[in-house]
């Protein structure tokens, strides 16, 4: 059946800011799927707030719309837009939400549009339990025993009936939030109130535990002449019990005979059926009863996954590329193979080699959280190595989870925790990989593991076996490794690194004595069919075989090394980054290498860059396909911290490095060489000191002064950085937080209170500098710049400063011979410009900056550093006026860890980011809030409590929320303060105070915005109780002055109804392409030919 | 690790792969193929219609799972031999029974793992399938190079002697070569229809599937006559799978000519091409052949696509039954031999054959756009290249045991009737039911 003639405008909903178990993932199916509906003519609309998506750049959609991904908004972009039909799988959660909420109020029926790919009783069928569950009766399949509760007293009369342990699940809430698994009726009541707050219908399931039984997922294709593939089988390593975003899963399916796998296609296939999934793919959950094969269904979700994005790399088959072309009416059998490009996309992809998934977990981050694994998804990010065996990818997916860590332990790293060994093997937990094969060199039996962990024999088998392997390199020495033996211990997934410190010597003289010994590894190709039909596509990963499948390359090549797993401080933006310097090098005529291991991004399609390298970043790794491919160069300033950390060694390898010099960066991130550099320039910057050890921060802060801003050198997202305001919290933190050592000396700086922090993108060719944009945060200096809400252009500087910004700006990149990016944190103090930080190379706000302004900051600087020179690429003057205010908003995942204090720092923690544009800023500001919580709170009562400094100016927001018909609660310092300025206000009591208190009115749902301001750091304070339950129970709580005033403007806004939706297609900085195309006359500069 | 035995596989074009051994001890020859299936190594070791071949497995880890006694295709192991990147020795699953390390070498079956089997696959897609000889004795690529060469091949060989059973049985009884299948499946105790079986190399699965749609069936070994045949008083003739050249089994062939049009036919793999000789058609060898779980196939009576189960090196050559049957084609006149214009234009096409009327094409494998089913339009008679009964691989095809009954109960649109592929009856809670 052809493609469906009857639908002209498609419109294309997105899942938003990056959450957790929400990330990348969808920015890649959506990316997919809105380029194939182009390619085939449709006229595609895209509503997605995020806009460090490739999918938001506006070449993916006719229209683009930059706007919250709420029921609301995409009304009105309905009404402008009038699409034909909707695609509601392919945004996650929040997508497919949102289309449901449209589709029940009748607003799809209003303008006449048709859901295509999944319809609304197909998605109420398969998100709905007790329909899922009456669904599964119906085609004689089992489901787990449940019943659904709506309070408390019904949970506990289903746990006498069911009886313990069992699972919380809160109907309709994203990656399981609010869910988990309980053992005692106290947890039950616990989990439940908290379930039930979280449920926008107020509904759990409590179900019978399948705890311990196998996990297994099935990926599944059907078209409407109901053809339906599987296109992959994914097993979970971590028995059921574990959310499958947290556990570490295989693909294909290792450990079940055929006659099960086959029951488990045939029970796919027929609950599509059931469900009536007419077009696309699903995931269907399975677990088995290891003891005798019981199989019972878990859920299905009928959409694009992160379990389908994983699949789509695993096989190379991609799901959400097919998902939409089925949406639109063409079946399996009439779309071509991508990669075989001969044979059809209706088949079962075969795979010739075994991938493994970890996740990544940022516990470090939310201190005082629970870190044991459960059904409630908890990991900000994930890693994917393919490799022939399980071993092998095990051990390249350990090394590639950016955690300092050279592979599964024995790699100099290892410390455990003696006493509570058991239990980290029992419990569930981001290190039990690690305590498992520990146990092993301790010669644990396996048995005895298998029984702790309740993890598969044959995995565990594995991961004995690369134990065994470990203790023959060590047996051997650095002399008695042979070629045999290392071969050996590459195909058991070891690293150099581990190799190096097993056989007690360095990491080069492995690799020199393993080159030297002809072990080379080869590279092999993803291909679908598991070398049944020659590939089209360069997809490869490393293994260590006979035979290599890398074909010489045409043109000079350019490798861009991602910014692997996603973890926070690091993420899609980098992605988005590394994406277009790899778009704008094709384009320039080079073939593009990507080189990633995160399976949920647009880098790591194999359509995105000329070939596809599927490996860890390490030296090792990096190194490896350097020489499969010998580049012209190597991009490393498009990743983040990940690539930027490799830049000295593949230099000092002789490896060619792109743009900025790797001694240039370590001048701009070292503090002392780089305070001479702005001496020099006459630029000021905050009284700073370099501490080694205890005495001497404290001797420091005592010439500086206190707020002291403390903070380890080299990290990323500011991990471990506080603000101190006296000698003993320095004293604390420095002792238990970061240990200091003259090896890892901390920084301590004059924290500027009250300032207004600026970060400037900007691109230099070594002769001039660019400014990408300006950008002023909402927040005060001192939160992280990730953390903090920002806006383009500047909306309170003055001319005079934001030009001394852009000449510092400007000093400073020529005078560190900057090639590329390059991105300045400045604060603005009394009209004083300080210098906070400069890092050459691309930032996170790259993606914002470049959305906001229309000029493609990390194309053209790929293309500057690659050798063109700003002057010929024709760029609109810097800093132009549009007449619109973009507003950057970060998202915070607190809600996924309770017990961790929310309040802003300069260590970051949002996992995300929105984008609000409007003609004024309050309405900018308004939009990237309710694209963030999906409602800004227009009535009710708002609770105002502040520290002494800020009394001042929370008296203007109170009253200004007032008018706006707040009611005010306070307690009863800053009751004081409003009163006396004529507010009316209510007084409540702290919490040390006696009940009925502030936590009381949150729990009853009397408040509906939060106004907390802490002073210092100390936890388990009245603030931490206050600020935990907003957080708990949903409440806007809002933690700094500025982004008060800002919510207060923002909340007029919305009253007024001035929120207007529009496309980036009709605003000014839009309307023209930026970059010159030069791909047709383009010949590299003889350097890189 | 270091001190197992070593073994060498050796290609007839000189190509070696050194590895080690994990089956039994000493040299076997054979055409090395390779099969696709992510799981079902057992169902393919067992499947008598790898005798005579050396059979690769492209999924990386095999034997993880072990062996069982349910999951036997036949009452022993006919491949020649094995090759694996990693094989399992400790395997686990509740179903398990034993390694396959220790089932191969019980089974006398030679086998080398450590093998770069991807290597191998693309070598053999490239240069097509060869003769080869695994050894864990004679460790000299010279030597084996020579062994490989020496050895002899498949075409023209009738290997269907060396796996057929010598007397007839009925299933779900002991068979003459005193074994007792362990999983007969579900037996009907009223059979509803009386099939009599030609054991070619037949596959236990066939022989539930069957059993599963009401069918008695006899198995007869392949050199019954047709007058024995009718002597048994059946409803139907089935046609089973086995090994090697179909051109080398010519006494079936004529055997099935005189059942034409006397009784219903149905045929699977071997016995399709059997029957597409019995039709008057010629089969070649494909260059590689299709093996593996994934392979799709479109009915063009339905327009659907089934994911198939395959196992064949041999197929059915439909210009050489006859001329196109323009008029029965829906008047197109696309080539006979361009079967991807006719699936494009979603028309089975019908060709004359020169003794037995219209020969229409059902089935057609979408990869390679080859010939998959046929059906003689006045004979009552079908045949399919796959494996609907699976064994390993997916159950889309399950249908066509039901269209076997439906052709013995008389109904023309056996191959068509509106959807019966889909058997619930599958899913029933436990794994291996």
């Amino acid at each position: 059946m052809p493609r469906r003639d009857d639908i002209h405008t498609i419109l294309v909903i997105g899942s938003g800011p990056i959450v957790i178990g929400q990330a990348c993932e969808f920015d890649y199916s959506g990316a997919q799927a809105c380029k194939v509906l182009r390619e085939d003519g449709y006229r595609v609309v895209l509503v997605n707030s995020n806009p460090a998506t490739i999918m938001t750049d506006p070449e993916f959609a006719d229209r683009t719309y930059v706007e919250p991904v709420t029921p609301q908004f995409v009304e009105k972009v309905i009404a402008v837009e009038r699409p034909d039909a909707l695609l509601p799988t392919l945004g996650g959660q929040t997508g497919l939400n949102c289309a449901v909420a449209l589709a029940e109020s009748g607003v799809l029926e209003r303008y006449g549009v048709e859901l295509i790919g999944a319809k609304l009783g197909v998605i109420k069928k398969g998100e709905d339990r007790k329909l899922f569950a009456e669904a599964m009766q119906a085609i004689g399949l089992d489901v787990p025993r449940g019943a659904y509760a709506y309070s408390v007293i019904d949970a506990e009369r289903a746990a006498g009936d069911i009886g313990f342990p069992l699972v919380i699940r809160p109907s309709f809430t994203l990656g399981g939030a609010g869910g988990g698994i309980v053992y005692n009726i106290d947890e039950l009541r616990e989990q439940v109130s908290h379930g039930l707050a979280l449920s926008p219908i107020s509904e759990v399931l409590v179900e019978q535990s399948v705890l311990g039984w196998k996990e297994f997922e099935m990926e599944v294709m059907r078209d409407r002449n109901d053809n339906a593939v599987i296109v992959c089988s994914i097993e979970n390593v971590d028995p059921m019990g574990v959310h499958t975003g947290d556990s570490v899963t295989v693909a294909p399916a290792q450990t079940l005979t055929d006659r099960e796998l086959q029951t488990m296609r045939d029970a796919s296939l027929a609950i599509l059926r059931e469900i009536g999934v007419e077009t696309g793919g699903s995931n269907v959950q399975f677990a088995v009863n290891p003891e005798d094969g019981e199989m019972l269904v878990i859920e299905m979700n009928p959409r694009v996954s992160r379990s389908s994005a994983l699949a789509s790399k695993a096989t190379g088959f991609p799901i959400a590329k097919i998902a939409a072309k089925l949406a639109v009416g063409y079946t399996l059998d009439e779309i071509p193979n991508d990669i075989t490009r001969v044979t059809p996309s209706c088949f079962e992809p075969s795979i010739d080699y075994t991938v493994v998934k970890v996740p990544r977990w940022a516990f470090e981050k939310f201190k005082g959280t629970d870190t044991t694994l459960t059904t409630h998804m908890k990991s900000v990010g994930e890693a994917m190595a393919i490799g022939r065996t399980f071993e092998e990818a095990l051990g390249k997916a350990m090394r590639s989870l950016e955690t300092g860590r050279a592979g599964l332990g024995s790699d100099g790293h290892d410390s455990f925790d003696e006493d509570k060994f058991d239990t980290y093997l029992s419990r569930p937990n981001e290190h039990r990989l690690f305590y498992i094969a520990e146990a092993f060199r301790r010669g644990r039996a396996l048995e005895d593991v298998a029984s702790l962990s309740r993890i598969d024999p044959w995995f565990l088998g594995r991961i004995s076996a690369m134990v065994a392997v470990e203790a023959e390199v060590a047996a051997a020495g650095a002399d008695g490794l042979d070629a045999e033996l290392l071969r050996r211990a590459k195909q058991h997934g070891l690293s150099d690194t581990q190799i190096a410190y097993l056989a007690g010597c360095d990491e080069a003289s492995v690799r020199m004595r393993r080159l030297d010994l002809g072990v080379r590894p080869t590279f092999k190709t993803v291909d679908t069919c598991a070398g049944e039909f020659a590939a089209a596509t360069p997809y490869f990963y490393k293994t260590y075989e006979d035979e290599d499948e890398v074909t010489p390359a045409a043109r000079p090549r350019v490798m861009i090394l991602g910014a692997g797993p996603n973890r926070i401080g690091q993420g899609i933006e980098f992605d988005y980054c590394c994406v277009h310097a790899s778009y704008a090098l094709h384009d320039a005529g080079f073939e593009t290498v990507m080189v990633n291991c995160n399976p949920e991004t647009v880098s790591t399609d194999y359509d995105t860059s000329d070939r596809l390298y599927f490996e860890p970043l390490t030296f090792e790794d990096v190194m490896d396909v350097v020489e499969a491919e010998r580049p012209v160069g190597v991009l490393v300033t498009f990743g983040g911290q990940t690539p930027l950390k490799l830049a000295r060694a593949l230099e000092a390898a002789g490896v060619p490095i792109l743009g900025t010099s790797p001694e240039a960066i370590d001048l701009a991130e070292d503090r002392e060489r780089f305070a001479e550099v702005l001496d020099r320039l006459g630029i000021v910057y905050p009284a700073a000191g370099c501490a080694r050890s205890a005495e001497e921060a404290v001797e420091i802060a005592g010439r500086i002064g206190y707020p002291l801003l403390v903070r380890p050198s080299y990290v990323l997202g500011g991990r471990g950085m506080v603000i101190a305001y006296s000698d003993e919290y320095l004293l604390r933190h420095v002792a238990e937080a970061v240990v200091v050592s003259p090896d890892h000396p901390v920084l301590l700086d004059r924290f500027l209170e009250g300032a207004i922090e600026v970060d400037v993108d900007a691109i230099c060719d070594r002769r001039e500098v660019y400014i990408g944009g300006v950008m002023e945060h909402i927040e005060e200096a001192g939160i992280h710049s990730g953390d903090s809400a920002c806006c383009i252009p500047p909306f309170t500087l003055s001319e005079t400063v934001i030009g001394r910004i852009c000449e510092h700006t400007r000093r400073i990149a020529l005078e560190i011979d900057t090639h590329g990016l390059i991105n300045i944190q400045f604060a603005v103090k009394d009209a004083e410009v300080y210098v906070l930080e400069v890092n050459p190379r691309a930032s996170r706000t790259v993606p914002f900056v470049s959305k906001a302004t229309g000029v493609p900051l990390a194309k053209v600087a790929a293309r500057v550093m690659a050798g063109e020179m700003l002057a010929d690429l024709a760029l609109p003057a810097e800093l132009r006026e549009t007449g619109r205010f973009c507003v950057k908003e970060a998202v915070m995942p607190f809600g996924r860890f309770p017990g961790a204090d929310s309040v802003l720092g300069p260590e970051m923690k949002s996992t995300g980011e929105v984008m609000g544009s409007a003609t004024d800023f309050p309405a900018a500001y308004a939009k990237s809030q309710l694209a963030i919580d999906y409602s800004l709170p227009h009535a009710g009562a708002v609770f105002i409590s502040v520290c002494d400094r800020d009394k001042r100016a929370a008296v203007g927001i109170a009253r200004h929320l007032h008018a706006l018909g707040f009611a005010v609660l306070s307690t009863c310092g800053t009751a004081k303060a409003l009163r006396s300025s004529g507010t009316p206000v209510t007084e409540v009591l702290k919490v040390h105070e006696g009940r009925p208190n502030i936590v009381d009115a949150l729990t009853n749902g009397e408040v509906q915005i939060v106004i907390n301001t802490p002073f210092g750091r100390e936890t388990r304070s009245d603030g931490y109780h206050i600020r935990a339950a907003a957080i708990r129970h949903g409440v806007t709580n809002i933690t700094t002055m500025e982004a008060a005033q800002a919510a207060a403007q923002a909340i007029e806004a919305i009253k007024e109804e001035r929120l207007e939706v529009s496309a980036l297609q009709d605003v000014e900085q839009w309307a023209a392409p930026v970059v010159r195309d030069l791909a047709a006359g383009y010949a590299p500069p003889e350097a890189l030919q | 690790m270091t001190n197992r035995m070593r073994a060498l596989l050796a290609l007839e074009d000189g190509t070696t792969f050194p590895g080690l051994s994990c089956g039994a001890e000493g040299e076997t020859a054979g055409e090395v193929v390779f099969n696709t299936s992510l799981a079902g190594y057992q169902e393919v070791f067992t499947d008598p219609s790898y005798a005579g071949q050396i059979v690769t497995m492209t999924s990386p880890h095999i034997g993880v799972y072990g062996v069982n006694g349910a999951d036997m295709e036949s009452r022993a192991s006919f491949v020649r031999g094995v090759v694996v990147r990693e094989m399992c020795h400790a395997p686990s699953s509740w179903r398990s029974e034993g390694s396959v390390p220790d089932f191969l070498t019980s089974q006398g079956v030679v086998a080398i793992e450590g093998v770069d089997t991807r290597r191998l696959t693309r070598h053999l897609r490239e240069r097509g399938v060869m003769r080869a000889v695994i050894s864990t004795s004679d460790l000299d690529a010279a030597s084996l190079v020579a062994k490989a060469q020496a050895s002899a091949g498949l075409v023209g060989r009738d290997l269907v002697r060396e796996v057929a059973v010598p007397a007839a049985f009925e299933w779900g009884s002991e068979d003459p070569t005193g074994c007792l299948p362990i999983d007969t499946g579900v037996l009907p105790v009223q059979p509803r229809y009386r099939v009599v079986a030609f054991d070619s190399g037949i596959k236990f699965n066939i022989l539930r599937r069957l059993s599963e749609a009401d069918c008695g069936v006899a198995v007869v070994p392949p050199t019954t006559s047709a007058t024995e045949v009718l002597e048994m008083d059946c409803d139907g003739v089935f046609l089973a799978n086995g090994p090697g050249d179909p051109a080398a089994v010519g006494y079936l062939s004529e055997t099935v000519r005189e059942l034409l049009g006397v009784r219903p036919v149905f045929g699977i793999c071997l016995g399709h091409q059997i029957l597409g000789l019995a039709l008057g058609a010629s089969t070649f060898k494909l260059k590689y052949g299709h093996r593996g779980g994934n392979q799709p196939v479109m009915n063009l009576l339905t327009g659907q696509v089934e994911i198939t189960s395959q196992n064949h090196g041999f197929c059915v050559d439909l210009s050489s039954i006859g001329p196109l049957d323009q008029g029965r084609s829906a008047g197109l006149d696309h080539d006979v031999s361009d079967l991807g214009a006719w699936v494009r234009a979603g028309v089975a096409p019908v060709v004359t054959s020169e003794r037995f009327g219209p020969v229409q094409v059902t089935h057609v494998n979408l990869n390679d756009m080859t010939v998959e089913g046929l059906r003689a339009l006045d004979h009552r008679a079908f045949s399919i290249q796959y494996h609907p009964e699976a064994a390993p691989g997916p159950h889309d095809a399950r249908y066509l045991f039901g269209a076997f009954t439906a052709l013995m109960d008389g109904r023309d649109d056996y191959l068509s009737a509106s959807d019966p592929r889909f058997v619930t009856g599958a899913l029933r809670g436990k794994g291996t039911q």
